[in-house]
């Protein structure tokens, strides 16, 4: 009789890990030889990968399709500001506990979003995005409609500065994929993974769906605010239409979809490819942001699973496998 | 007391404009559960080709007469448009899972709004209606009611009544409530889901095109105004409870009153008050103040 055997880690996913610790050891040391713009460009798109990621938890995974992340993107932001200005924390320090302060501020929140289900959940976080942009816009203390400047920072050089800004985009970056990759992994990640594929099924076998589900949004809103915090660090300048703009959410949509919904490789794909074509194409101001709306479009209806997923589906390739395959 | 009941007025007249906003949304989330994200970006639309429209008949030169000519000519437009999208794209998007059809309607909202300041640039526009926009019916106590909110105001009764009844009475509203509350079994009793559904949106589409006319001539259009129609719609829906029309325009009305209220106390504080109030009955009620289905 043979044994069986649980597989979880294939050939590919070692080696993607392998290559994976290479590519952040080189990556440390970027400051010391890279350019600054460079390390400007790696924060950007560090922000568009966590944010993404996060929106990626919580529809792919945990079903709840939000149109209202730039909410706790915001709070992240903004939060990370009052801290640094107004109580003389250190903003980098100030960008985690803004995030875990907006994280805890979700709980409430997510009372007033989870009273609606589906579509509706979604343009109901998008309200209460509205509601925080307009308030934040009647406090004068942080500027108002008109924003504000970032003045934590002004005591340090400007190659410090960047240095570190980009080695906490690098963190955040390291941080949300391996803590992602190993909650699915976990035993509450199965879970999570039952209830996504029948809510049903996994409320009839034990597992508390109402907790799980509020635990993720709870996590992608942290998770949400710091991408948030960060952001605003490396611009110096926040303002509620920037930082509470739909567009954060529109633009994450269209990676997690670009890439593959419900997939880790997904956002990774996809921040990819739109950090690219914003490179290449944003010149092109209201064209290209057809092209984007009309490539979202067309990828859901011809290829629901995305770039990775096609990719997976003709190679079947995976990078970060969550799922427990047996052999016999 | 006089000035807060013109506030009271104009509010209700301004709901009125809401309410028809708010229809289209309902009936299309009520017959097949989508909710169309480019739903504000429809309403602006159909008031861009309203403003183009009259624009190429040489402009409305204190007549009326090209506007109602161009829109009576929108509104079978706006029907065919809403029959193809739902047949040909929107129909594949509908499921259990909400995402496939909320990108799809969240790109087409990106596609329309860029495609409409590429054509208009971003200024506001609005149509001209000549004497309309100032004409007003005086009422004792020195009020007055403007008499194209009136008109608005019955425009959006007569819509309430009419989609009612419609629902209520007609073989197509039977089909309607049929594939909304079991779709398989409507459809072994030999009704054509697609079709009804693309129906549906045909419908909900010549009420968002008679909105956008309405609000192009109200007050001026820009193709970001989208969004926030949107979500005054959807205030408004989920205000007045889901599942009757009647419903969603008493919804439409509250909302009209209570940013009235709000822009009394400061002109920022209008739209803000509007979402205040909105979350304050989800916190309450979360079924709305009249409920027709359940769940």
């Amino acid at each position: 009789m043979s044994e069986i055997q649980v597989e979880r880690v294939t050939r590919l996913s070692r080696a993607a890990a392998v290559v994976g610790v290479l590519l952040v050891g080189v990556a440390i040391t970027l400051p010391a030889w890279g350019e600054s713009s460079t390390m400007r460009d790696f924060v950007e798109l560090a922000c568009y990968f966590v944010f993404a990621m996060m929106w990626n938890l919580l529809a792919g995974y945990g079903g709840m399709v939000s149109i209202g992340q730039q909410a706790f993107f915001g709070l992240g932001g903004y939060g990370m500001l009052v801290l640094a200005d107004h109580a003389g924390v250190n903003p980098f320090v100030a960008i985690v506990l803004a995030a875990l302060a907006t994280a805890a501020l979700a709980w409430p929140l997510s009372r007033l979003a989870f009273r609606l289900q589906g579509g509706y959940f979604a343009i109901g976080t998008w309200v209460i995005a509205e509601v925080l942009r307009l308030s934040v816009a009647n406090v004068s203390v942080v500027g108002g409609g008109s924003g504000t400047s970032l003045t934590a920072l002004a005591g340090l050089g400007k190659g410090v500065r960047e240095s570190v800004t980009y080695w906490m985009a690098l963190g955040c970056v390291v941080a949300t994929l391996v803590g992602v990759y190993l909650f699915l992994r976990s035993k509450q990640g199965l879970a999570l993974m039952a209830i996504r594929d029948n809510e049903t099924a996994s409320e009839s076998q034990g597992i508390a769906v109402g907790r799980m589900k509020l635990a993720v949004y709870i996590v992608a809103a942290g998770g949400a605010a710091l991408a948030g915090g960060l952001y605003f660090v490396s611009t110096l300048r926040i303002s509620p239409d920037a930082a509470f703009s739909v567009n954060w959410t529109a633009f994450a949509i269209f990676m997690v979809v670009i890439g593959g919904i419900g997939r880790i490789e997904g956002p990774i794909v996809g921040t990819l490819v739109f950090f690219f074509l914003n490179k290449a194409f944003s010149g092109y101001g209201t064209w290209y942001l057809m092209g984007l709306g009309l490539l979202a479009i067309v990828v859901t209806l011809f290829f629901k699973q995305g770039l990775w997923g096609w990719i997976q589906q003709r190679h079947g390739w995976v990078l970060f496998p969550t799922q427990r395959r047996l052999r016999l | 007391m006089i000035a807060w009941l013109d506030v009271l007025i104009q509010g209700v007249l301004l709901g009125g404009l809401y309410g028809l906003f708010a229809l289209g949304l309902s009936l299309m989330f009520g017959v097949m559960r989508l909710t169309n994200v480019a739903h504000g970006d429809i309403v602006v639309l159909a008031a861009f080709a309203a403003i183009a429209g009259v624009s190429a008949l040489g402009g409305t030169a204190g007549s009326l007469w090209p506007l109602l000519g161009v829109s009576l000519l929108l509104l079978p437009l706006a029907f065919g448009a809403g029959y193809l999208l739902q047949r040909q794209v929107l129909n594949g998007t509908l499921g259990r899972d909400p995402l496939p059809s909320m990108v799809v309607t969240f790109g087409l909202s990106i596609v329309v709004q860029n495609a409409l300041l590429q054509a208009f640039s971003a200024d506001p526009r609005a149509l001209d209606v000549g004497e309309l926009a100032i004409h007003s019916l005086p009422l004792p106590g020195g009020l007055a009611l403007g008499t194209l909110p009136l008109i608005t105001f019955v425009i959006s009764l007569a819509a309430t009544a009419g989609l009612q009844a419609l629902f209520g009475r007609t073989a197509l509203g039977r089909s309607f409530r049929a594939v909304s509350d079991d779709r398989e079994v409507a459809e072994l009793m030999g009704l054509d889901a697609r079709k009804v559904y693309a129906l549906a949106t045909a419908l909900a589409f010549v009420l968002v095109a008679l909105a956008g006319v309405l609000q192009a001539m109200r007050t001026t259009v820009s193709p970001g105004d989208g969004p926030l129609l949107l979500l005054f719609a959807f205030e408004a829906v989920i205000i007045g409870g889901m599942g009757s029309f009647w419903g969603t325009l008493v919804g439409a009305l509250l909302l009209g009153v209570t940013q009235q209220i709000g822009f009394q106390f400061d002109p920022g504080w209008g739209i803000w008050f509007g979402h205040l109030v909105f979350l304050a009955v989800l916190v309450v009620r979360p079924q709305g103040l009249f409920p027709k289905t359940r769940g």
